[in-house]
């Protein structure tokens, strides 16, 4: 049997010393879409930066295609083909939306023009106007270019750090259908995601995180219609008994 | 003395303090942090050219119509190649292990100072402490429209403005200059990208030691060497770049020719002595009111 994509085994990590995720395991096949949801401060975002490699996890090992990349330092496992798009300041507010995109593509040497190109293909708002600084862009352009510089290699795996926060419910919607694109071209995806329910939906899988431990793991339709789910994390309320089926998002 | 005269001298004064000026702001806008040995590296800087055109008495005929002779190359040369080595080294044992402790901003610039004295001791040790100079030789002012400019200030002039040409063709056109500005703007998105930022910042110590080193060395041309001189000049420079907002170098020039000018042109009210003061005050009533410098940007 051929190893997981990616594979998180027992991975715990924290900050000053203090872990905040403890012994989590998770692994994510190659195309698949997994997102994970849960509490404030359960520990989401932490995760994928120990997965990254963005902290130095205190115990456990991450492996890409079955090889040991939990050492590796950012630039590695870009090279590797793991992108990472953090949730704030994710791109070069005073270089313009080419050289953001150029940026991304640091380790495709002299391809990098011409898969900037491709990328600007796949993001019309942001082809209109290359030479606009990135400082200048809306919250919505801003996420459709942190996209863009996270595909700028190719990678295998795309980790989002809740790439719809505070973005209005149109353009969230926007990125979940970009996301569903860059996925069905092959792209396994790895976000952690507040929107629950829009982010189930396109999900393969789901996996919640309580207090820095993985509570339940799920595929993402399933997870969508788990009543106490819903009543957790998807803003269902389960007073009322028809809540779930009077929200049409989950169905969506 | 006749203000447009003055104005003229500012521009001069205000190019070496531009200069030296867009090297530390480069480095402040990369490395995060106040460089006060930069002050002490263009010292280096300017003697280590002395070593070659002095010391060894490598002079070489004289050049063009330039008051020192061709052996100048070498000494540049050696300035450029000596100034960004040690920038290198002092990365390498001083900030390079500070950063990777996550040591603050302040602890970083307390260590530059302490850099700074170590620096100038050595130069005092080596050189001396009295003023030395390049040439014997008389560069003669020439008479334009009735004012007085000598080739080697022209030369000063143009070797600023090519610089910063150069700087911006770096910045703007290159692979390394992007990732320089990147790494200026987002480091820990820089590394997420796939930037090595520590190769980034290593080049930053040796292309900001380079064009301090051709500050010092100017300098050295437009007055005399001191061992003292580059950090005399260590707060005119922080005036041009706060000036200008950190990280800007076209601000950190622009700035400088501000500083330079306001400084010579107030000696037609005030005595000559207290000219000094001038970037003092520039710096404290921007720092009140537009801390950000007037085109606040990064590299």
């Amino acid at each position: 049997m051929s190893p997981a994509l990616f594979e998180a085994m027992e991975l715990s990590a924290g900050y000053g010393g203090a872990d905040i995720i403890h012994e989590v395991s998770l692994s994510i096949e190659a195309g698949e879409l997994v997102t994970i949801i849960g509490p404030n401060g359960a520990g989401k975002s932490t995760f994928l930066k120990a997965a990254f490699g963005l902290l130095r996890p205190s115990h456990g090992m991450t492996l890409l295609r079955g090889i040991d990349v939990t050492r590796l330092r950012p630039p590695k496992m870009v090279a590797a083909g793991v992108s990472f798009v953090p949730q704030l300041d994710n791109v070069f507010p005073s270089l313009s939306i080419r050289e953001n995109l150029e940026m991304g593509g640091y380790l495709a040497g002299r391809n990098a023009a011409r898969r900037a190109d491709e990328v600007l293909a796949m993001f019309p708002e942001l082809e209109r106007r290359p030479a606009e600084h990135a400082g200048r862009l809306s919250g919505g352009q801003r996420q459709a270019l942190a996209l863009g510089r996270a595909l700028m290699l190719n990678p295998a795996l795309l980790m989002l750090d809740e790439p719809t926060a505070a973005l209005s419910p149109l353009m969230r919607n926007e990125v979940f259908e970009r996301l569903r694109a860059i996925r069905e071209s092959g792209v396994a995806i790895l976000m952690v995601e507040q929107n629950a329910r829009e982010a189930l939906a396109i999900s393969d899988r789901g996996v919640v995180l309580v207090a820095g431990q993985v509570a339940l793991e799920q595929p993402g339709p399933a997870m969508l219609a788990n009543p106490s789910v819903g009543r957790l994390f998807l803003g269902l309320d389960e007073a009322e008994p028809t809540a779930s089926t009077s929200a049409p998002k989950a169905e969506a | 003395m006749d203000i447009l005269q003055l104005v003229v001298v500012g521009v001069i004064v205000g190019s070496v303090i531009g200069l030296g000026a867009m090297g530390l702001t480069l480095t402040y806008g990369i490395l995060k942090f106040a460089n006060f040995a930069h002050g002490d590296m263009l010292t280096l800087g300017m003697f280590l050219a002395f070593a070659v055109v002095g010391d060894l008495g490598w002079a070489g005929p004289s050049m063009l119509w330039f008051s020192f002779g061709w052996g100048m190359l070498g000494g540049i040369a050696l300035a450029i190649a000596g100034v960004a080595g040690f920038s290198l080294v002092a990365d390498r044992v001083v900030f390079r292990p500070l950063r990777s402790r996550g040591s603050a901003v302040i602890t970083m610039a307390i260590a530059s100072l302490g850099l700074a004295i170590m620096l100038r001791a050595i130069v005092q040790i080596a050189w001396g402490s009295s003023a030395l100079r390049f040439s014997t030789g008389i560069n003669r002012a020439n008479d334009y429209f009735g004012l007085k400019v000598k080739p080697d200030q022209i030369l000063i002039v143009a070797l600023t403005a090519v610089v910063a040409i150069a700087l911006y063709l770096l910045l703007h056109r290159t692979k390394l200059g992007k990732a320089m500005r990147a790494t200026a703007d987002n480091p820990e998105l820089a590394e997420v990208s796939g930037i090595d930022t520590e190769r980034i910042r290593q080049a930053t110590w040796a292309i900001g030691g380079a064009m301090t080193a051709i500050a010092g060395v100017m300098l050295g041309v437009q007055t005399q060497l001191r061992f003292d001189a580059g950090f005399n000049l260590l707060l005119p420079m922080f005036a041009a770049t706060i000036l200008g907002g950190i990280g800007s170098p076209w601000g950190a020039l622009l700035g400088g020719l501000i500083v330079g000018v306001s400084q010579e042109v107030s000696t037609h009210w005030i005595d000559t002595g207290f000219k000094p003061a001038v970037p003092f005050a520039i710096l404290i009533i921007m720092l009140l009111v537009r801390p950000r410098g007037l085109f606040g940007s990064t590299v």
